[in-house]
């Protein structure tokens, strides 16, 4: 049933997909936070910046964003990253891609965590004498993280969806994969199947276990 | 200006904050001469390069032929997939385990999977069971991909803007003796829909930009599809068409996006409804929302 699988490095495939999805989750959540630290913090300036960034990236299709970093930065301008290889420079390209634009959707979940704690909570927290780094440390933060685990559970699985994106520059994961086979064999309902089941198998667990983890330390109000 | 991190700000901090604005903007500066310098050393800030999208002619032959099949492609989309997705929306609340459970697989698969998956199966399929001619394919394969995946995103958002509403609405319903599809017809839905518009128009946003996906992979002419034979025809002019497209995507989905937010504070102080408006991002998992998160996966 399955033997057109033969001669395919599927597990590669997935395995790139995963590669994808993790560097860029890392790199999005770290710019992700310095960019809400910025869109909530007192400095108007950095505050406008972190604003106007986070609007005109979400408002960017990530294959345009994706599609430039390999033909406008790395063939006009020459950025390579610091790889030699082809598929090197388009892998770190696209992780570049998905962290920029991942990291607006990381910077809006961020901020809506904070904007969940009730203001009274900090005002309490200055009534009873605490300074601004324990009313930061022990009041809001610890409030917002536990808001924040199932709206960025939500752009991890898009995250996930959408590192087929890079397809589009040539990165060898599972969409690329799926066209290619789809147009060598035969099989096209069996091999939708196989990468269907795949995807499930990256994002429902991810949805299901985090889901529940967000449902259990989300604060009551 | 007060918010739960700070307090309003004393002289000191007021000096510290303008410190804080001057190194800013002294890295942003740098960064700025750093990308100015780069374009120019690759002479991509020469006129020439710039000047069809000033005199129109670049607009007339590239851009609006592949903004229109963008609207177009997203405007069937939405027009197919949200009755598509009322009605499984619907079915995931239905009474019968034996609606309920099919309409919930079959939302939950078509949530779980890329829209770019769905498009590239699409675009076998129809080659393979129908004939569409092959100039047509792309078009009905990315509509396909964006009506089978959205389908699912607006079922959720169907979902979520009924159960939003007061659990005495249907109650009263049942109470003066309306049957349980007259409870869904003339008390919940009209409700609901005033909930849900706005994340409705926020979706309008994700089927705009999944049909790049289609221009860039499924050789769809839309308007990222023009980038190529535009900077191919004006002279290797890479950096300034794909600026003008991106600010074309920013000036439509901000113009959306603007406009669902506006409709929300409008619904929000209405009469018309209980008030209850739906957060645009209240349906996880999709392109675009990255914020809120009601409803896990």
């Amino acid at each position: 049933m399955f033997d057109f699988l033969q001669g395919y490095d599927l597990l590669g495939a997935f395995w790139m997909t995963v590669k994808l999805t993790v560097l860029s989750a890392v790199g999005s959540l770290i710019w992700g936070t310095v960019l809400a630290a910025m869109r909530v913090g007192p400095v108007p300036l950095m505050r406008g910046f972190g604003t106007a960034y986070v609007n005109i990236v979400r408002n960017i299709p990530l294959t345009v964003i994706i599609l430039f970093t390999s033909l406008g930065l790395n063939q006009t301008l020459g950025v390579s990253l610091g790889a030699d290889k082809f598929e090197t420079v388009n892998f770190r390209l696209a992780v570049l891609g998905l962290i920029a634009y991942t990291s607006a959707f990381v910077c809006e979940a961020l901020r809506s965590g904070i904007n969940t704690v009730p203001v009274g909570q900090a005002e309490a927290a200055r009534a009873i004498g605490l300074n601004f780094t324990q009313v930061l440390t022990l009041i809001v933060l610890p409030q917002a993280f536990r808001s924040v685990v199932g709206p960025l559970t939500n752009v991890l699985i898009a995250l996930t969806k959408n590192t087929t994106v890079a397809a589009a520059i040539g990165v060898a994961e599972a969409a690329t994969l799926m066209k290619s086979m789809i147009e060598n064999e035969a099989q096209l309902i069996a091999i939708s199947a196989v990468f269907a089941f795949g995807f499930m198998c990256l994002t429902l667990p991810t949805g299901l276990l985090l889901g529940w983890v967000g449902k259990k330390v989300a604060v009551k109000r | 200006m007060t918010s739960v991190l700070y307090d309003a700000q004393g002289p000191r901090a007021k000096r510290r904050n303008i410190l804080y604005s001057a190194l800013f903007l002294v890295a942003f500066a740098a960064l700025l001469w750093w990308v100015i310098t780069s374009l120019n050393d690759k002479d991509q800030l020469a006129w020439e390069k710039w000047k069809p999208f000033v005199h129109g002619e670049a607009w007339s032959t590239y851009l609006w032929p592949g903004l229109l099949n963008t609207l177009k492609a997203a405007a069937l989309a939405m027009v197919i997939a949200l009755p598509l997705g009322a009605v499984f929306g619907i079915a995931r609340l239905s009474d019968h385990a034996w609606i309920r459970i099919p309409a919930a697989a079959i939302v939950e698969f078509f949530r779980a999977i890329p829209v770019l998956v769905l498009m590239i199966f699409a675009v076998a399929a129809y080659s393979e069971y129908t004939n569409i001619s092959s100039d047509d394919r792309p078009l009905y394969a990315v509509f396909t991909g964006l009506v089978l995946y959205n389908s699912s995103v607006l079922a959720e958002i169907v979902r979520a803007g009924i159960l939003s509403l007061p659990k005495g609405q249907s109650e009263a319903a049942m109470a003066v003796g309306l049957r349980k599809n007259q409870v869904m017809r003339f008390i919940l839905l009209p409700q609901a829909v005033t909930a849900m518009l706005p994340a409705i128009v926020s979706q309008l946003v994700v089927i705009v930009k999944d049909t790049a996906i289609g221009g860039a992979i499924l050789t769809f002419p839309e308007l990222l599809a023009s980038v190529g034979p535009m900077s191919a025809y004006y002279g290797a002019n890479t950096i300034a068409s794909f600026t003008v497209v991106a600010l074309i995507y920013i000036a439509l989905n901000f113009s959306l996006t603007s406009f669902a937010s506006w409709l929300e504070g409008r619904l929000r102080r209405g009469k018309k409804s209980t008030g209850a408006v739906l957060a645009p991002a209240a349906v996880g998992g999709t392109e675009s929302t990255g914020a809120g998160g009601g409803i896990s996966i």
